[in-house]
């Protein structure tokens, strides 16, 4: 990157800052200013830490499962967690109908909670970016096109279309997450639409055309950094919330298939045991609203972090 | 009696670096009928004064003061439901950005109405004689069909006379009116301003008229007040003030006016207001000042006397030889 | 303000016909051919087969196939079940109420404790309401609710007994649906007891249905709440002198409203969604389950059908809310 292109990057990101004066180390200040708002907000801090537990508890879940998660033992069947009456050690949180081991299926949960966030966000995010940022720059009928197409994807309750596409594509776990991911892409590419509409009327882009950037490098390289906040947002709550569809698809029976430890799917087989043994329902669920909580978090500290509309207010 | 006493007034705000003092030792009197200027850049807590007094300050605003009555009444304990029948009845405010401080949800009438009705107890029929009577006082054309309209309907000035009506609807003592004309054009700012004077001089109330803009001064007050950040520099008035002023701030806020400018360029103040963090020693006003020494920029300077214009410096200007002494 | 609504009804109908042709499109992209998937597991005559082929037009362009679609849609013909024979409206509509008196319970719910407490979060900002209504409303928010519904279904149900655990109504009282909201039709019946049993049938899945609304509004009416307590006009009116309570529920709440109109607007996709979830906790007999149920038999002119419908039911709430929004907005309205 060429020192130009670093100042017109640094210079446009930095607008958004109120009272900046200019620096070298504009980007290093950046990121110490948007840990202090950050860090201001201590739910968010909190959010963050425990999500960090749950990424741990992904990757190191082969070490610290005490079981296979599908592993069935025959002999104990529905135990309930260690604490209560009939509970026996080690199986720490009990067992599910089939006798494998909750905690170990739990801990290996995490690992597909976090899969499926991970390629769906990535999978929205890049489709939608590239889509919003061709519509906003280029305008014109393809523009109309794009946003009717995805008012038309938003008229339909999210689950609901993924649940169709679902049914279309074959009930799996890779069937689901594409579906997710396309449901949630309008998204981003209004949001990307509307942030190159209103960054492009602005003097740095004209002033980055009239250098001769050619359009790929005034989308991408100049005016796309500047619409990244809003985009961080959304993507940390498209995350938590695939991760609450790919549950949801997964309880109803069309997302991840058993035995896979998901945690929708978990619940899925404990429902029929919802009056007899608490404990199958109770903590796969818990683990999904724990994580999905320390996301969304993490999301509200971003958003009051990231959009200077909301500083200091 | 004076209508309105204060003597040293500070308001402090709480915020995230610590407390800071946005008026400090703020003092005046009015008498019932006077009009008052306070002047001043932004920034240097004239508005604050008068919002602490009104009791419109944030919570995070902790008003002190030793003394602040008005009509003889003690404004500094008094309880929330005694301030309402005062504020908003005999001592009244308008503000600076008339087009964001009417309601965009409701019409210029019912705005105008639910002041006669909280605090004068008109019936419908009155109400509605009275806002009629209202718009028609403030200039505006067609008060009927004004009543109907909504704030986006009207122009800057046209919302102005619609705050000035509903100011002046329940016939206050005082009014204050902070920067009343600054959100406007040119040709509208002398017409609001005579408004007001007409006014004040029919209902015979009292009137402190906030601004920076020492032209409205010379034109309407009969005594000045000048503010500089959070402190009163100078009181005076007006006559005196505009050939004699004590403190140096006064002087350079009077040689940037543009009837008085004499070279081809207008004359500036360097430099800004301090604000919460960078305050300097000695005088608030020695980095900006063209007199400072090594005592402004270490010693905080004394409070001049009455002849002096209560001049907050060291070295006021205009001193009579014998007197500076 | 008619003009406004004519040029809502306007932008509807491109996205009308969008939708259409996504569900249009929906049994063509099935894996497999269609006629041999509706005609079930009993299989089909090669007569038979050639003969559906022309009734159902399926040999003729597809343009074609989609204007006789759309015309077909305009005229209440959604196509007929596999499962049932019977025409997919038909079955929408004696479905549909459930879903409905469900979703306006949830609706309720969320807007009169959400509106409220996001109200009192932001006056009393930074207190310890306004931090344990946040903390809850983001719970809510995080809530898989399908876990939510099982979880109070242990508690009411199974440890305490208050609840029945599925349906609508014990299977002790029958009587017509006249209205097709069990609420309303058992205090018509005049049966003893009927009332009260609709009553504890709803109140689980309504709480269900209303979590995330009601986080949502809470959350949303804070924060344009706390916006507004910062504009010049709340000022204003506190230098009238008008009472704290008439300052926030008159002036400001009156413009909080109108961003937190559009939020309960947004809610019906998010009910719609939420619906399918809990009327299958709950064996809800609504359009939800019936949705999850078709697409389980395979019923699939049904989940066609049921899709463009519920769009239908929530692009026509979002023009109503359009439209309200004007109302309240005399920016909009006056134009």
């Amino acid at each position: 990157m060429s020192h130009i292109e670093a100042q017109e990057a640094a210079e446009g990101v930095g607008s958004q800052i109120p009272d900046r004066k200019p620096e070298p180390s504009a980007r290093g200040r950046m990121l110490r200013e948007f840990w202090y708002y950050f860090s201001e907000n201590k739910g968010a801090v909190v959010g963050l830490w425990v999500f960090a537990a749950v990424v741990l508890i992904a990757i190191l879940a082969p070490v610290i499962a005490p079981f296979d998660p599908t592993a069935q033992n025959r002999d104990a069947l529905l135990i309930p967690p260690i604490w209560q009456e009939g509970g026996v050690w080690p199986y720490l949180l009990g067992t599910d109908a089939v006798g494998r081991d909750m905690l170990s299926r739990l801990i290996y949960g995490a690992r597909y909670s976090l899969f499926i966030g991970l390629v769906v966000v990535t999978l929205s995010v890049t489709v939608g970016i590239s889509i919003g940022l061709l519509a906003g720059y280029l305008r014109g009928w393809f523009d109309t096109v794009v946003m009717r197409v995805m008012d038309i994807i938003l008229a339909f309750p999210s689950l609901l279309l993924a649940l169709v596409l679902v049914a279309v594509l074959g009930p799996g776990l890779v069937n689901a997450m594409i579906a997710i991911a396309l449901v949630l892409q309008p998204h981003f590419v209004r949001l990307t639409r509307a942030s190159v509409m209103a960054e492009k009327q602005r003097d740095y882009v004209t002033a980055a055309r009239v250098v001769g950037a050619s359009p790929f490098r005034l989308m991408v390289v100049t005016i796309l950094p500047n619409c990244l906040g809003p985009l961080i947002v959304q993507a940390t709550l498209s995350f938590s919330s695939a991760i609450l569809d790919a549950a949801a698809l997964g309880f109803l029976g069309l997302g991840a298939q058993p035995p896979t430890p998901e945690w929708g799917t978990m619940l899925a087989d404990a429902q029929e045991f919802v009056l007899r043994a608490w404990w199958v329902v109770t903590f796969p669920g818990i683990a999904i609203l724990i994580t999905v909580l320390a996301i969304n978090l993490v999301g509200d500290g971003l958003r009051d972090a990231l959009d200077p509309k909301l500083k200091r207010s | 009696m004076s209508l309105l006493t204060i003597k040293n007034l500070s308001v402090t705000f709480q915020t995230a670096s610590g407390p800071f003092k946005a008026v400090d030792g703020f003092n005046m009197t009015l008498q019932p009928g006077e009009i008052l200027g306070i002047v001043g850049e932004s920034g240097s807590g004239k508005s604050v004064a008068m919002l602490g007094l009104m009791g419109l300050l944030p919570p995070t605003a902790t008003v002190t003061a030793d003394e602040m009555s008005f009509e003889g009444r003690d404004m500094r304990g008094i309880g929330a439901r005694e301030r309402r029948r005062i504020v908003g009845a005999a001592m009244a405010m308008i503000f600076q950005e008339p087009m964001s401080s009417l309601n965009p949800c409701f019409t210029v009438g019912f705005q105008i109405k639910e002041s006669l009705r909280i605090h004068m107890k008109l019936d419908r029929k009155a109400r509605h004689r009275r806002a009629i009577e209202l718009l028609e006082a403030v200039g505006l054309p067609e008060p009927e069909r004004r009543l109907k309209a909504y704030p986006h309907q009207l122009s800057g000035g046209m919302s102005q006379r619609v705050m000035i009506a509903m100011a002046t609807a329940c016939r206050p003592k005082l009014l204050i009116a902070d920067e009343p004309t600054t959100a406007l054009d040119v040709t509208i700012q002398a017409q609001i301003l005579d408004l007001l004077v007409d006014l004040q001089k029919d209902h015979g109330m009292a009137m402190i008229l906030i601004t920076h803009d020492m032209g409205v001064v010379a034109e309407t007050a009969q005594r000045v007040i000048v503010q500089y950040a959070g402190q009163q520099v100078e009181a005076q008035g007006v006559e005196t003030l505009f050939t004699e002023p004590h403190h140096p701030y006064t002087a350079a806020l009077l040689s940037a006016m543009p009837e008085r400018a004499t070279g081809d360029r207008l004359p500036t103040i360097p430099g800004v207001v301090p604000g919460q963090g960078d305050r300097p020693n000695g005088c608030l006003f020695n980095p900006r000042c063209p007199k400072a020494d090594a005592l402004c920029r270490t010693v905080v300077p004394p409070r001049q006397d009455e002849t002096l214009g209560r001049a907050l410096c060291h070295y006021p200007l205009n001193a009579r030889i014998g007197e500076a002494a | 303000m008619f003009r406004f609504i004519l040029s809502r009804v306007g932008i509807l109908i491109p996205t009308f016909v969008g939708v259409a042709i996504v569900a249009f499109a929906f049994i063509r992209l099935l894996p497999g051919d269609p006629i041999l998937l509706m005609s079930g597991e009993r299989g089909i005559s090669p007569e038979r087969y050639a003969e559906l082929q022309t009734l159902l037009g399926y040999d003729r362009p597809l343009p074609l196939q989609f204007w006789d679609y759309l015309t077909g849609l305009l005229q209440g013909d959604f196509g007929n079940s596999v499962v049932t024979r019977r025409p997919v409206l038909e079955e929408f509509m004696t479905l549909f109420p459930a879903t409905l008196e469900l979703s306006l319970v949830a609706i309720t719910l969320a807007v009169f404790i959400g509106v409220p407490a996001g109200v009192l979060a932001a006056i009393k900002r930074g207190s310890w309401f306004d931090q344990i209504t946040m903390g809850a409303a983001l719970t809510g928010y995080s809530m898989p609710i399908f876990w939510w519904g099982l979880l109070l279904i242990i508690f009411f149900s199974g440890y305490l007994g208050w609840t029945p655990v599925s349906g609508r109504i014990s299977l002790l009282y029958y009587f017509p649906q006249t209205t097709g909201f069990m609420l309303i039709d058992s205090l018509i019946s005049g049966q003893e007891g009927a009332f009260r049993s609709a009553v504890s049938h709803l109140v689980l899945p309504g709480i269900v249905l209303a979590t995330i609304p009601l986080a949502v509004i809470a959350r949303q009416t804070r924060s344009a709440m706390l916006e507004v307590l910062g504009e010049d006009y709340v000022r204003t009116a506190r230098a009238k002198g008008l009472p704290a309570f008439r300052v926030v529920s008159v002036h400001a709440l009156r413009n909080a409203l109108i961003p937190v109109v559009t939020t309960i607007g947004l809610q019906v996709g998010v009910l719609m969604a939420g619906a399918i979830l809990t009327e299958t906790i709950f064996s809800w007999p609504g359009i939800g389950k019936w949705m999850v149920d078709s697409v389980f038999r395979r019923d699939y002119p049904v989940v066609q059908g049921g899709l463009l419908l519920i769009a239908m039911v929530v692009m026509v709430v979002n023009l109503a809310v359009d439209v309200l929004y004007g109302f309240i907005n005399p920016r909009v309205r006056a134009r």
